[in-house]
């Protein structure tokens, strides 16, 4: 054999169709199994609800439209609750309010664990250790009575309510962070980034990160949902969301006597709940187990 | 049992593989014979079928393949048509499975002893005392170190090469027919790799136990079978007993195969020193690894640095990039000492020294184009941008033998060899001085292995960049060096040019190295036994 010259390519690449990313997710939707479908055919019609409130709904969010407690009928569609308001919409502003905030919550909390959570792999040493111990002291006290605790401290309000959760909620994205980010800092490519004196900020989300987002992905799904009872637990215990604002949690709270008289009223809102939580954990399961790479 | 007749007869097999939900036929209709108490080699390139067809010997296909066609005559019984049940009967006691990594094969929290007992209770060929009894002979006649104790060992308390030694033992603890052995010395150094081949070799002999010994090492399989499969893309390629197959190989891609190895270099000395590493010691916390080791790189030559794993090969690279501050000794770089942390290194001298690794796979994030893989040091180093920057890349990628097309490809797109070249090329755009290239080929097959090199020589001749070049393969150091620099143990053993290193008087232990290099003759393995033999007995 003699030597290659250098115009002569020893490799050339076949062109390959690549589907599109769009393309890809369409195929992989196809094929999805009947819970996922359920699971995303739910959450979307969740979000267009919350989105088109104002539209959707007959009366607004807050107004006294008819007299307390007042049965299901044309006018009021679910009936009323302690105040008169009318239910259907405040179920629908429901939406809006509880999915708005936890999501706003579940966002922060991945900023926050994400970013420490990779400071620590990416910087080792001590800086890991003391993140690691703080984590540790916070994640310590159980959660709910902490906020319970914080909330009474700093005083219920949306604002104080997001942060406080998103805190706490952090120390369980920050321990995932950690230890999928464990395996990939190990790896070649990363030393060789660092050896080109690339900057922590780069090696971070650029090394990093693209490939621990399946993983992180999922769990945001798993924490959204647990933000989302959260919040509904403490709304239900009267330190999350303030009335007037509707709030599915709070909901349950105030028309909770109507089941003594065989109402079912109240469970509609415990039901958004539970029914957002399935369907959440049915896309989650289909996700990881593509992103896995399993086959059956 | 007679030697003349066949056990397993393999007759139009077909199998299929699953990727990206099609499938594709993998296994291209083979037949094989297989006598009892014979060894037969399968040798191929990977993605050749060589695993898929030793598995298929024993009736399986992995999760993501399924047997189409043929038959699997195993003994007069057909695998291919035989339930899980029936199969189980016949894996671990008639036919049994040696895999490449022992480590992984090991239960790690079972002493060896119980985890060779395990086929034999199971098939309840034995009881417990006669399998410790069986477990010490077979320890014997493999040669480890003290076999009526080691069995009590757990499997991260003994090395790589005994661990494979115990796998053997394992797989012949039911005295099977058959033993499949997928590159069972891979793995290991060549100087454990020959005492496991030895081991293995005489112990089925002594058995008279048939073998499938698969391998991408042509001079292993010449000392191993006594015929030679090879194949390629799941098709057989030629057969022939393993002499005349050495000796007068019939088909060209064969003959490709045996020209492999054979590639030198003539040594150049060099003029002036570019790296000098004076009298450098380091440790990993309290374990020092590296002792006052000294070595110099000149201007536009290969500096080949040589010895097993553990050496400290690896660790010097550590040291000379600044990922392993040295704890004594400085490291020089075009006259000026080079700080010994990364972080208090210039952008420019981080330009200078670049490095490629042993697995390709690792070394490039799967989640970026190639595009992005090796415009970013182009951007990063020498600022370009726009069509310049594009125009870089496409060059780069000339210069490492790879077409445009290749820029929007991710790492998972790419054979390994692709992949290496793209390693290469990223270290090319920094337009470094040095390139330290830790085990480059060595993950890769061996007609790969060797384009490799010779793009390395090209480049070499082209760009004038030296080399620091890690390896413990004596063939690759012939095809690429100037110099050597043999290590053990942390310390230099011997360093000079290559043809002062590699010709007596050698040091003893590069004497040993040296001599444990498979050759591709029949009988070298037996040749080199019988001369070290003397002076191990005594």
């Amino acid at each position: 054999m003699t030597a290659t010259p250098t115009s002569q390519l020893a490799e050339r690449a076949p062109t390959i169709v690549r589907a599109s990313a769009g393309q890809r997710a369409w195929r992989a939707l196809m094929k999805a199994p009947p819970t996922a479908w359920f699971g995303l055919v739910v959450v979307t019609a969740y979000i267009l609800i919350a989105v088109l409130a104002p539209a959707i709904a007959p009366y607004p969010e807050t107004e006294l439209v008819g007299n307390a407690y007042e049965e299901w009928s044309e006018v009021f569609p679910l009936g009323t609750d302690q105040l008169g308001r009318d239910m259907l919409s405040r179920l629908i502003y429901g939406a809006r309010n509880t999915i708005g905030i936890a999501f706003v919550t579940t966002a922060l909390s991945f900023v926050l664990g994400g970013l420490l959570g990779l400071l620590a792999v990416v910087l080792g040493g001590w800086i890991d250790q003391v993140l690691g111990r703080a984590i540790d002291v916070l994640m310590a006290i159980p959660q709910l009575i902490f906020a319970l605790v914080l909330l009474s401290i700093l005083g219920a309000s949306v604002v104080n309510l997001i942060l406080i959760i998103a805190v706490l909620d952090s120390t369980r994205v920050f321990r995932l962070t950690r230890a999928v980010a464990m395996n990939v800092v190990v790896l070649d490519f990363v030393e060789a980034a660092r050896l080109q004196g690339e900057k922590l900020g780069w090696i971070m989300t650029r090394e990093i990160l693209p490939n621990i987002l399946p993983p992180l992905v999922a769990e945001f799904g798993l924490r959204f949902c647990f933000v989302f009872l959260t919040i509904s637990a403490l709304s239900f215990l009267g330190l999350g969301i303030q009335p007037p604002t509707a709030d599915w949690g709070s909901m349950v709270r105030e028309n909770a006597t109507l089941i003594n008289y065989g109402d079912i009223t109240p469970l509609l809102a415990a039901g958004a709940i539970a029914l957002l939580t399935v369907s959440i954990n049915f896309i989650v399961d289909w996700f990881l187990h593509k992103t896995s790479g399993l086959k059956e | 049992m007679s030697a003349g007749d066949a056990l397993l007869r393999i007759r139009g097999l077909r199998i299929e593989g699953q990727s990206e939900d099609t499938w594709h036929e993998i296994i291209k209709g083979i037949d094989l014979d297989l006598k009892r108490g014979e060894v037969l080699g399968l040798i191929g390139e990977s993605g050749a079928g060589k695993s898929t067809i030793g598995l298929a010997a024993m009736g399986y296909a992995r999760p993501g393949c399924r047997i189409t066609a043929g038959t699997i005559e195993f003994d007069g019984v057909d695998l291919a048509r035989l339930d899980e049940a029936a199969k189980r009967k016949i894996w671990g006691a008639r036919i049994s499975y040696v895999a490449q990594s022992a480590a992984a094969a090991f239960n790690p929290a079972h002493q060896l002893a119980d985890q060779f007992a395990e086929a034999p209770l199971w098939h309840g060929r034995m009881g417990a005392d006669e399998c410790r009894r069986a477990a010490v002979d077979l320890y014997r006649r493999l040669q480890l170190p003290t076999p009526e104790t080691i069995g009590d060992r757990y499997p991260h308390q003994v090395s790589g090469g005994q661990l494979q030694r115990a796998m053997t033992a394992m797989a012949m603890s039911c005295r099977p027919d058959l033993i499949v052995f997928d590159e069972p010395t891979t793995a290991l150094d060549v100087t454990t790799q020959i005492e496991v081949l030895a081991a293995i070799k005489d112990t089925i002999k002594q058995y008279g136990t048939a073998a499938l010994y698969i391998t991408h090492d042509l001079a292993v399989v010449a000392q191993m079978a006594d015929r030679i499969m090879v194949l390629r893309y799941g098709e057989l390629v030629e057969e022939a007993p393993t002499a005349q197959m050495l000796s007068n190989p019939q088909k060209a891609y064969t003959k490709s195969l045996w020209a492999v190895r054979s590639l030198r270099k003539d040594e150049e000395r060099g003029e002036q020193p570019l790296l000098s590493v004076k009298g450098v010691s380091a440790s990993y916390g309290a374990v020092q690894v590296l002792h006052d080791v000294s070595v110099e790189v000149p201007r536009g030559r290969t500096v080949a640095v040589v010895g097993e794993s553990g050496s400290g090969k690896s660790t010097l690279a550590r040291a000379i990039t600044g990922l392993l501050p040295p704890t004594q000794g400085t490291v020089v770089f075009d006259g000026k000492p080079l700080p010994p942390a990364l972080k208090s290194r210039s952008k420019d001298l981080l330009r200078r020294v670049q490095m490629i690794y042993q697995m390709p796979d690792t070394a490039l994030n799967p989640r970026r184009r190639v595009r992005d893989i090796i415009g970013r040091p182009v951007k990063h180093f020498l600022g370009l941008g726009g069509a310049a920057l594009d125009r870089r890349i496409a060059e780069l990628l000339a210069m490492t033998e790879l077409d445009e097309q290749f820029m929007e490809r991710l790492p998972s797109e790419l054979s390994g060899g692709q992949k290496q070249r793209v390693c290469i090329a990223r270290a090319l755009a920094a337009e470094p001085e040095l390139i330290i290239c830790d085990e480059v080929t060595s993950a890769l097959d061996q007609i790969v292995a060797e384009e490799i090199l010779k793009l390395l020589l090209r480049l070499q001749k082209e760009l004038k960049v030296s080399y620091l070049y890690i390896t413990h393969d004596l063939a690759t150091v012939k095809a690429i060096a100037d110099e050597i620099v043999v290590m053990y143990r942390g310390r230099v053993v011997q360093s000079g040019m290559k043809s002062r290193v590699l010709s007596p008087p050698h040091h003893e232990y590069t004497d040993l190295l040296l001599s444990s290099v498979p050759e591709m003759k029949v009988g070298w393995l037996d040749d080199v036994l019988a001369r070290r033999r003397p002076g191990a007995n005594a």
